[in-house]
């Protein structure tokens, strides 16, 4: 099980070490730092490095490696989805998962990992049940605290513990009692030179805010289930139900959770929602390269899209460009090579264009490979799929409660090559 | 204020001033002084020095202040072993207290101060917390039990916490279950030998109820455990299956991969015609797809997997093709994974979109995507013939490019391509050599040097090509010079006339002016066949060369069967079995698929019984296939590059260690006491040449040996289709004091096969060739050849699962298959095993009784006389013969090779066909095989 955790930053300081079995040296991180050098960036750290005695197993989120020390043969995918599940506690304690936050709060944190684990063994992850135990730290209850003497460790045991819903409190209670549910979308695609799709998929998820009174027992039906053939879901979800009426059935937890996942990878229900229209040429460092690019609309049933960035990688040669866009600003880093449009809105009358002249370093010769667009957007008011939620319903509680279901598309990976 | 501010007092008095604050009335200022102290030690500090200060705070009524004591003592505790005693009786005071919080704390925490002192106080409060009625502390107290353990093993199986642990999978609450199984899982690893996790239908019932209902992390444990559970027949097997089906649309994808390993293991055991086959075929895919959506080191580790899943069940994921294609922006590492499935996965129906896609990628910014991106569309070409000309015409555009490792990389692959295909595109040869000048890597350089000397003879100015590298032939790496020599050698023998100057340059620059003994030995041996004999240099040079193909790169079928198994673990990520890389090859347990059962026993099935395999044992043996691996690919039986294969086989053979560790573990054990008379057995062992000579004197004492022993007829040991071509069959016999091997080879392939060698894993008796195997002619397709390998038992030993199971490892110019067989024991049986009468009588009494095995030998037709002749031929001899009561009893001896004496009494009823067999023996373990011996000696 997992022995170890080193927090490491992006320059290679151990700023965290907590270890649920006997002292590991942190003398074996040497061998994770010597993994760092070789990789060119920190994104390609390799996940699993093997040592003489041990296994380092890490992630790499928020500028932070959180890497685990394992001893025996351990599932990895186990430690990855442990370590992945403790940045996403932090950043639910702290509102963000950084150095310096992790710094501010270090006891905290170390209550929080010694709640997550016993001997190796996960005890507590579910975030209802830790906040339940160490209460996240707030100005108020500092304050509160420092008067009263009190302490932010609750004494009472987590009262879902054990329960057949461990997911959910007990005695809950609020004066409006609603349930929102986000369907976001996220298509990944990639498009290649000549505007044809080489591979689209969605991701999507519904998330939930669920403040509900009591114990309720949702269900929620879709209008088109079909479209669900590649799902996941949260622990609380009857599969059964689902498995014979297309239904989610859930004794839903308290506040914030993600319902579902699901994927669409048909290449015949993923909609493009955009195209782009580029042309990008270099020459010689003598004369100048032309560079165009233009977004356009396509298959949006109507809505706006928006919060449009456009984001590519220049080649290494490129030593400057000169554009001018039609609409929203540009950037372009001559350090990093990154070149930045923040479109902002798509109106279809007047597309935005982005147009000038590219120049290579003195002596350089013209680039090998051709740069990578990637592409952000949001449409308000769309599931791309086509998925719509056709009810919601309450059992087991007599009030009223408030419903709201909210549809969004996002581009997730979305490349277009040139 | 946060916590920052316990970082920033780094003065000179520090440790001081905590001591004071520590030791300070107010309750206030003494969790702040502990909070600091925990700051401390968190970023490394050592703070040790506070130990007495901190423990003192640990009587207290706030909770918080509490825990973070317990936190200290955790992490110092080893340390100050006697303080830590002080710490003892607030632990044992918690345990009781009404709070289950405090009572699962208390035990949780006792279990991480690593003491020897303390453990022996948690006992008591242990056992009482594991039969709590709070289940938070029971569960919490099963993972206390596998800490302990952890501590020390003895105390925790002396206190029976074993038992109870067990006792809790049938608990009530699904979370104590799922830490029960966690635990017992933990330390089975290190008590390989141990059945703690014996399973039943009963238990297995009980974990699949516990599974729907535990946490994600109860589920992964539970899902582990049952992938080592052998379900009885398919019925149980589907019936597991569908239980499982529906942790595939789970959340977290390590509780996914976990059940794609249990269906994948228990999908080996339904029939193919099954519906219900095909149905959770199509289930597999969706989640595996969804697994490349996680984040990248999720990924990572999926990608890994399905790496071996796509070998082993391409159908599953054969129109999934899209998903792998490579984003700009992965990480390389994840990058390089998705290329290699893409290749598993190429097939004739999506070849097209492979080629764009990849051509796509060689064009990226990153060198060794690129490189390995042109190497995949090579791999493409071979793998897939139809497709061999649109990569070829792939790779020219990007040598068009003139991208120097692009070049460099697409050259090293046209030259595979030559092998695979000759004579098909040599019409690019052309273009390849404009592009000589800008090879700068010993590879490429190697590969091009390669196919001008292939293809001299089309090459117009070839000799030119040639010499201008033979310029700087010193600065050249080894790679490079080797090829060099032999492409102007192959030039030579194809231009005789023009090139006579440039070869004698290159064979006096390799023979003299260099220090590399490979390009000497190569120089020379390329003179001395050139001025002797130039026919045969032409044969040995210019000689045909198999073809290559795409099975390379695969895992061999064996081992992956054995890392299916281990789906979703660090073997599955680095694709080794867990034995070639656990520390100290501790706690390794071999787990293999279930056997096929007989409704789908079609081509695929060549595990089950071959026809006429003696009673049905032969299905059993499952080898240790990482034992086979570790111990005989390490000799190398690879196929040499050059050199006589037969005597560099013979000579590695020999270095095998002839009295490795392993004889402690059957001898050792057995032959304390052993009667004088075989006292010169072990000895034997120690000198292993003289065996063979005492053999010989025994054959004069012996009687009745001349007729040998009962041979069984040939059974296959190694169909065909598991061999590539090659199907071995075959038997052991013992003629007058020499065991040996017959063997029955067919070649069954459309190519002929050569350089055979043989050798087998270490054994319970230490069998061995004693010659190598030799196959004078080389075996043509469909020819069949009979060989006799006569054999020793000076090999190293080491004790089988079944005792007679002998691991073999052939090698042809193919590849090195491996198989395993049961030898009978009788062809152990030595010719001086007949045991003076006394001696008999005083070792039958000094064998205890408990050592004595019965066995019943039914439906065997024989009289008394025949019997003991029939036995007497196979070496087990009659010592004396009583009458008792109108039945006959016969009093029998032998002996094994390595010195084991067997004692018989065989009980005859005349007209009775039961023959009553009891066996004593030192090592009762044999007495089994002695029986099975018996049985096929006298039936036959």
């Amino acid at each position: 099980m997992i022995h170890s955790l080193f927090l490491i930053n992006s320059s290679g300081d151990i700023f965290l070490e907590k270890h649920w079995k006997s002292v590991v040296s942190r003398s074996v991180c040497d061998y994770f730092f010597e993994a760092q050098e070789r990789a060119t960036e920190a994104e390609n750290v390799p996940p699993v490095i093997p040592t003489p005695h041990h296994y380092l197993l890490s992630v790499y989120r928020h500028k932070i490696f959180f890497v685990a020390v394992i001893q025996t043969e351990v599932p990895p995918l186990f430690v990855i989805e442990f370590l992945h599940r403790v940045v996403d506690t932090f950043q639910d304690y702290f509102g963000v998962c950084s150095e310096p936050v992790i710094k501010d709060n270090v006891v905290v944190v170390y209550e929080v990992l010694e709640e997550m684990l016993d001997n190796g063994f996960p005890l507590a992850t579910e975030s209802n049940i830790l906040k339940e135990l160490i209460k996240p730290p707030t100005i108020l209850r500092t304050v509160v605290n420092t008067i009263t003497g009190s302490t932010n460790v609750g004494d009472q045991l987590p009262t879902g513990q054990l329960s057949v819903v461990p997911w959910r409190r007990t005695g809950v209670k609020y004066t409006n009692n609603e349930a929102y549910f986000d369907v976001v979308e996220e298509i990944d695609a990639i498009i290649d030179k000549s505007g044809s799709t080489v591979t689209a998929e969605i991701q999507g998820v519904i998330d939930a805010c669920v403040k509900l009174t009591g114990m309720p027992d949702l269900t929620l039906s879709f209008m088109n289930p079909r479209l669900l053939d590649d799902v996941s879901f949260h622990p609380c979800v009857r599969f059964k139900r689902w498995e014979s009426e297309r239904i989610l059935s859930f004794i839903p937890p308290d506040g914030n959770f993600r319902l579902l996942s699901y994927h669409v990878s048909a290449q015949n229900l993923v909609a493009i929602p955009v195209y782009v229209k580029h042309s990008i040429n270099f020459r010689d460092s003598s004369s100048l390269g032309r560079f165009e690019i233009t977004v356009g609309p396509k298959q949006t049933m109507g809505k706006t899209i928006e919060g449009v960035i456009v984001t590519s990688q220049m080649p290494k040669g490129v030593l400057n460009m000169s554009l001018t866009p039609s609409q929203g600003t540009h950037t372009f880093d001559p350090v990093t090579k990154m070149l930045s449009w923040d479109v902002g809105k798509i109106n279809p009358q007047k597309l935005p264009s982005l147009k000038g002249t590219t120049s290579l370093q003195a002596g350089a010769s013209k680039p090998d490979e051709n740069p990578t667009i990637n592409l952000q957007f949001k449409i308000q008011q769309l599931a791309i799929s086509g998925l719509k939620v056709n009810r919601l319903d309450m059992y087991g509680e007599k009030y009223k409660p408030f419903k709201g279901i909210k549809y969004m598309t996002k581009a997730g990976k979305f490349q277009v090559r040139t | 204020m946060t916590d920052s501010k316990y970082f920033t007092t780094t003065k000179k008095g520090e440790i001081f001033e905590l001591k004071a604050e520590l030791n300070s009335d107010k309750k206030e200022k003494k969790k702040e002084a502990v909070k600091k102290v925990i700051a401390s030690m968190t970023v490394g500090k050592d703070v040790s020095a506070l130990f007495p200060d901190v423990v003192n705070c640990m009587q207290t009524d706030n909770l918080e202040l509490k825990k973070l004591v317990y936190l200290y003592l955790m992490n110092y505790a080893k340390s100050q072993p006697d303080m830590a005693i002080m710490a003892v009786n607030t632990f044992v005071k918690d345990c009781e207290d009404p709070n289950p919080l405090i009572r699962a704390l208390a035990v949780r925490t006792m279990g991480c101060i690593r003491v020897d002192k303390i453990t022996e106080y948690l006992c008591e409060p242990l056992r009482k917390c594991l039969k709590d009625e709070d289940p938070y502390v029971r569960k919490t107290a099963a993972v206390c039990v596998a800490k302990l353990h952890d501590i020390n093993a003895q105390l925790v199986e002396d206190q029976g916490f074993l038992d109870t642990l067990k006792d809790l999978i049938s608990d009530s609450n699904p979370m104590v279950v799922a830490n029960a199984v966690a635990a017992l899982s933990e330390i089975a690893e290190s008590h390989p030998s141990s059945n703690l996790l014996d399973l039943n239908p009963q238990s297995i019932n009980k974990l699949l109820t516990a599974l729907n209902e535990c946490t994600e992390w109860g589920q992964i444990f539970i899902l582990d455990c049952l992938a080592n559970y052998m379900p009885k027949d398919d019925r149980e097997a589907q019936s597991i299956c569908e239980r499982v089906t529906p942790r595939l649309s789970h959340a977290n994808s390590a509780v996914v991969l976990s059940a794609v390993k249990v269906l994948m293991k228990f999908m080996e055991m339904l029939s193919k015609d099954l519906d219900y086959y095909g149905t959770l075929l199509k289930k597999l895919a969706p989640p595996l797809v969804t697994l490349l959506s996680a984040e990248p080191e999720l990924q990572y580790v999926a990608l890994r997997n399905i790496n071996l899943i796509v070998q082993k069940r391409p159908e599953i994921l054969k129109h999934e093709m899209k998903v792998f294609f490579v984003k700009y922006n992965d990480p390389i590492y994840v990058k390089l994974e998705k290329l290699d499935i893409m290749i598993r996965l190429a097939s004739q129906a999506n070849i097209a979109q492979v080629l764009a896609e990849l051509k796509e990628y060689a064009t990226e910014v990153d060198v060794d995507f690129v490189r390995k991106a042109v190497r995949a569309i090579g791999r493409c070409a071979i793998k897939v013939e139809q497709s061999a000309e649109r990569c070829v015409s792939t790779l020219l555009d990007l040598i068009q490019t003139k991208v120097n490792y692009v070049v460099q990389e697409a050259i090293v692959v046209i030259k595979d391509i030559f092998r695979k295909y000759p004579n098909k595109y040599e019409s690019v040869i052309a273009t390849l050599c404009e592009n000589l000048d800008s090879l700068d890597e010993p590879e490429a350089r190697a590969a091009m040097i390669w196919i001008v000397g292939e293809y001299a003879e089309r090459i117009d100015n070839a000799d030119e090509l040639l010499e201008s590298f033979l310029e700087g032939f010193h600065d050249e790496s080894t790679q490079v010079q080797l090829q060099l020599l032999t492409a102007i050698v192959k030039l030579f023998l194809k231009k005789p006339t023009e090139t006579q100057e440039l070869v004698q340059q290159v064979l006096s620059l390799a023979t003299q002016d260099s220090d590399n003994p490979d390009l000497r030995d190569r120089g020379y041996i390329y003179w001395r066949l050139l001025s002797t004999d130039p026919v045969a240099a032409k044969e040995v040079v210019l000689a045909e060369k198999p073809l290559i193909s795409e099975e390379t790169d695969l895992i061999e079928p064996t081992l992956l069967d054995e890392l299916i198994c281990y789906i979703g673990t660090l073997a599955s990520v680095y694709h080794k079995p867990p034995s070639a890389f656990v520390e100290g090859g501790r706690g390794v347990v071999h787990k293999s698929l279930p056997p096929r059962t007989a409704s789908s026993e079609s081509t695929e099935s060549p595990e089950t019984a071959p026809a006429g395999a003696p009673s049905g044992d032969q299905p059993d043996v499952i080898p240790a296939q990482g034992d086979l691996l570790g111990d005989l690919l390490n000799l190398d039986l690879g196929p040499p590059v050059s050199g006589p294969p037969l005597a560099a086989s013979s000579i590695q053979m020999g270095a095998v260690d002839l009295l490795g560790g392993g004889l402690d573990s059957l001898i050792g054990d057995t032959n304390f006491g052993v009667p004088p008379a075989a006292a010169a057995a072990p000895a034997r062992l120690g000198a292993p040449i003289s065996s063979g000579l005492s053999d010989l004197f025994d054959l004069t004492s012996g009687v009745g040996t001349l007729s040998g022993s009962y041979v069984a007829p040939k059974a296959v040991w190694l169909p065909a289709m598991k061999a590539k071509g090659l199907e071995i069959s075959g038997t052991f016999t013992r003629q007058v004091g020499s065991i040996s091997m017959d063997l029955q080879l067919t070649n069954k392939a459309l190519q002929v096969m050569t350089d055979f060698a043989i050798q087998f894993n270490r054994n319970s008796f230490g069998l061995a060739p004693a010659a190598p195997l030799q196959v004078h002619a080389p075996l043509s397709p469909n020819q069949t050849v009979e060989i006799s390998l006569p054999l020793n038992t000076v090999g190293s030993v080491m004790k089988m699962e079944p005792l007679n199971n002998l691991q073999v490892a052939v090698k042809n110019n193919i590849d090195v298959f491996y198989f395993s067989t049961l030898y009978p024991l009788h062809v152990l049986f030595v010719e001086d095993g007949k045991m003076d009468r006394q001696m008999f009588l005083a070792t039958w009494k000094d064998i205890p009784n408990e050592n004595e095995a019965q066995f019943q030998i039914r439906d065997c037709p024989l009289n008394t006389e025949a019997a003991s002749g029939k036995l007497q031929s196979s070496n087990i001899f009659t010592i004396a013969k009583r009458n008792v009561e109108g039945q006959d009893m016969l009093y029998q001896s032998l002996k094994l090779t390595n010195g084991i004496w067997v004692l018989a009494e065989l009980r005859i009823q005349p007209g009775n066909p039961s023959f009553m067999l009891s066996l004593k023996c030192r090592a009762p373990e044999v007495s089994q095989h002695v029986y099975q011996a018996y049985e096929t000696i006298l039936k036959n």
